[in-house]
């Protein structure tokens, strides 16, 4: 027997960032093992719900003769509906993923299995650990988004083609970027306040509203006719994804002010952000 | 200081909740030697848990101070960590990861590199018997070879202090004996190893010192045999009746032989160094006052007679 159980000075004395650096790469790699085992499942679970969507709005109403996309014509300024689902459904695709991803199973861990525990003994801050939640949600819900995409760029109806600009592909990538993360930090946060039995209330009561009305199937500015639902909307944060994204994709389509939109992506990432690590910590460290 | 390895002093945690604060430790010192077993024994709910939260930087203190090899489990909680292992009272193994792979991830969020990780991941594995099992899933695992892999899982960045909640409890008897075997190799091999534990019988049989615990303080801390002879070499005869005992109390502590004795509720205790001259007349006490005797038990020297005689109540596991 060459090994020993006992100890032996062995733990490298590396700088304190370099060891945090360390760690953060270990937990991501974790996180990545166990998404590329469960790739198929997630690919999924992102793209039924958009194709779904984009099938009914752009193929299956067109055709019966339910002119949804006549109807916002004139809101859309002559857009196919195509075009003004395609932001929306990507928005959509990223934020419920990147809430999802963090909060399913950071529920898990911190009630029933606890398997939070021995990443909370790694040799970092505790905040580091929820930091790494934020990065993996965001990754995940930036490939939701680019699993979407091309999905709801090819399904549509005759006629319905959308028209989409990826000129400004600099905005896009900010834009995505900053999307996921807001979206990641939602994540955390919910995850961290949640009782674990109430996991499908949310679903219910924030997700599906957040859906409905995160200006997914319509632009922000045509809902001026229904003032206080215009109003009332801006405390959804899909509403600020979707409309970044038009204004990234889709610009031509009317969408909100681009410096106000990318401003409340960002104050929101931060503040939702510190709120969230703070919680975190909270139910870890007692 | 150099052979300390654990220190607390008067270690306090009050939790506040809407039904009030609750007092889980209410200054709990104590020091743990470098390369012994230590054992916090008391019954459920004593504050061993919390304690071992505070000294693994998992629950911060209200109040006193706590140190792992001289760090600071407040001040310096990264130094601490770097320095202890842990094995939680429940499975929290990452149950989307296999065996080795747990083990593997450990070593890598402490530092290792994953060749590093891996080789040391091996090692335990084989050490511990479970080398066969490495690429099993830990939701296939039983409940002893789950405990082993979390032992191992614990070990896997060479720590100087482990720390074991509760490590047996709900093991089947001779899972349980194999691991105290582990553990007292560890410790024949120099490691230094905290243990909490509800089960008189493991205390005894597997600690070099044990500190008594009940109600978030330390009533006694020691070997076993200096433990045994604070309390003095005494048995303990337990009796129960179907009414207030406290009524011939009185009567018995005047009897040739008995040292102490004392009532409480329905239960009375006499301690003595005579049980085998004493019995029979003692149990004709109760029913000549009109109680009727329900139990009688003799309670040899050992821990159990320790913390009866330092809480006047008797141990409930």
């Amino acid at each position: 027997m060459t090994a020993t159980i006992a100890p032996a000075a062995t733990a490298r004395d590396t700088g304190a960032l370099r060891g945090y650096w360390r760690t953060f790469a270990a937990l991501l790699a974790r996180d990545l093992r166990v998404m590329r085992r469960h790739l198929l499942s997630f690919t999924a679970r992102t793209v039924v719900q958009p194709v779904l969507n984009i099938f009914v709005f752009a193929v299956v109403l067109p055709s019966i003769g339910f002119g949804a996309g006549q109807a916002f014509a004139a809101g859309g300024q002559g857009q196919s509906f195509a075009t003004i689902l395609v932001p929306g459904l990507v928005a959509s695709g990223i934020v419920i993923q990147g809430i999802f991803a963090v909060t399913t199973p950071l529920i898990m861990e911190l009630s029933y299995t606890r398997e939070i525990d021995d990443r909370v003994l790694a040799p970092v801050p505790v905040w580091t650990v929820g930091v790494e939640k934020i990065a993996f949600g965001a990754v995940q819900g930036l490939a939701a988004g680019l699993v979407v995409f091309p999905a709801v760029l090819l399904i549509h109806g005759p006629g319905e083609a959308p028209r989409v600009d990826f000129g400004n592909w600099p905005l896009l990538v900010a834009v995505l970027v900053l999307s996921s993360l807001l979206t990641s930090c939602l994540g955390l946060l919910i995850g961290t306040l949640l009782p674990p039995h109430q996991l499908s209330t949310v679903f219910a009561i924030f997700i599906v509203p957040m859906m409905m009305l995160g200006c997914v199937y319509y632009p922000w500015a045509t809902l001026e006719p229904i003032r206080w639902l215009q109003v009332g909307v801006l405390v959804n944060p899909l509403v600020y994804v979707s409309e970044a994204l038009r204004a990234a994709l889709t610009p031509t389509v009317p969408h909100m002010s681009l410096a106000a939109v990318l401003a409340v992506l960002a104050v929101g990432t931060l503040v939702t952000g510190g709120l969230a690590l703070w919680s975190f910590k909270r139910r870890l460290v007692g | 200081m150099a052979d300390v390895a654990v220190e607390t002093s008067d270690l306090k945690k009050t939790y506040t909740t809407s039904s009030g604060a609750i007092e889980a430790v209410t200054g709990l010192s104590l020091e743990v030697r470098r390369g012994e077993l230590f054992g916090l024994l008391g019954p459920n709910g004593a504050g061993k848990s919390t304690t071992i939260g505070m000294l693994t930087t998992r629950i911060i203190p209200t109040g006193g101070t706590a140190s792992v090899g001289g760090a600071d489990v407040v001040r310096d909680p990264l130094t601490v960590k770097r320095r202890i292992g842990v094995v939680p009272q429940y499975n929290t193994l990452d149950r989307q990861l296999t065996v080795l792979e747990n083990l593997e991830f450990r070593g890598r969020y402490a530092g290792l590199s994953a060749r590093a990780a891996r080789q040391r991941a091996l090692d335990l594995l084989e050490l511990f018997s479970l080398g066969p099992r490495a690429g099993a899933k830990v939701t296939e695992m039983s409940g002893g070879q789950a405990q082993r892999v979390m032992i191992a899982r614990a070990l896997m960045h060479h720590p100087e202090v482990l720390f074991l909640d509760e490590p047996t409890s709900g093991l089947d008897p001779q899972t349980r004996v194999n691991l105290w075997d582990v553990l007292r190799q560890m410790r024949a091999e120099g490691s230094t190893i905290v243990l909490s534990t509800h089960y008189m019988e493991e205390a005894e049989s597997l600690c070099d010192r044990i500190a008594v615990i009940d109600h978030g303080t330390v009533l006694a801390c020691g070997e076993l045999a200096e433990l045994k002879s604070q309390s003095g070499p005494e048995t303990v005869l337990a009796l129960t009746y179907d009414g207030e005992a406290e009524k011939i109390v009185g009567q018995v502590r005047q009897m040739d032989g008995v040292l102490r004795a004392e009532a409480s509720g329905t239960s009375l205790r006499a301690f003595t160094r005579v049980p085998e001259s004493i019995l029979a007349a003692l149990v004709l006490v109760g029913p000549d006052a009109g109680l009727s005797l329900i139990d009688v038990r003799i309670v040899r020297p050992s821990l159990e007679t320790v913390f009866l005689t330092l809480t006047g109540r008797e141990y409930r596991e």
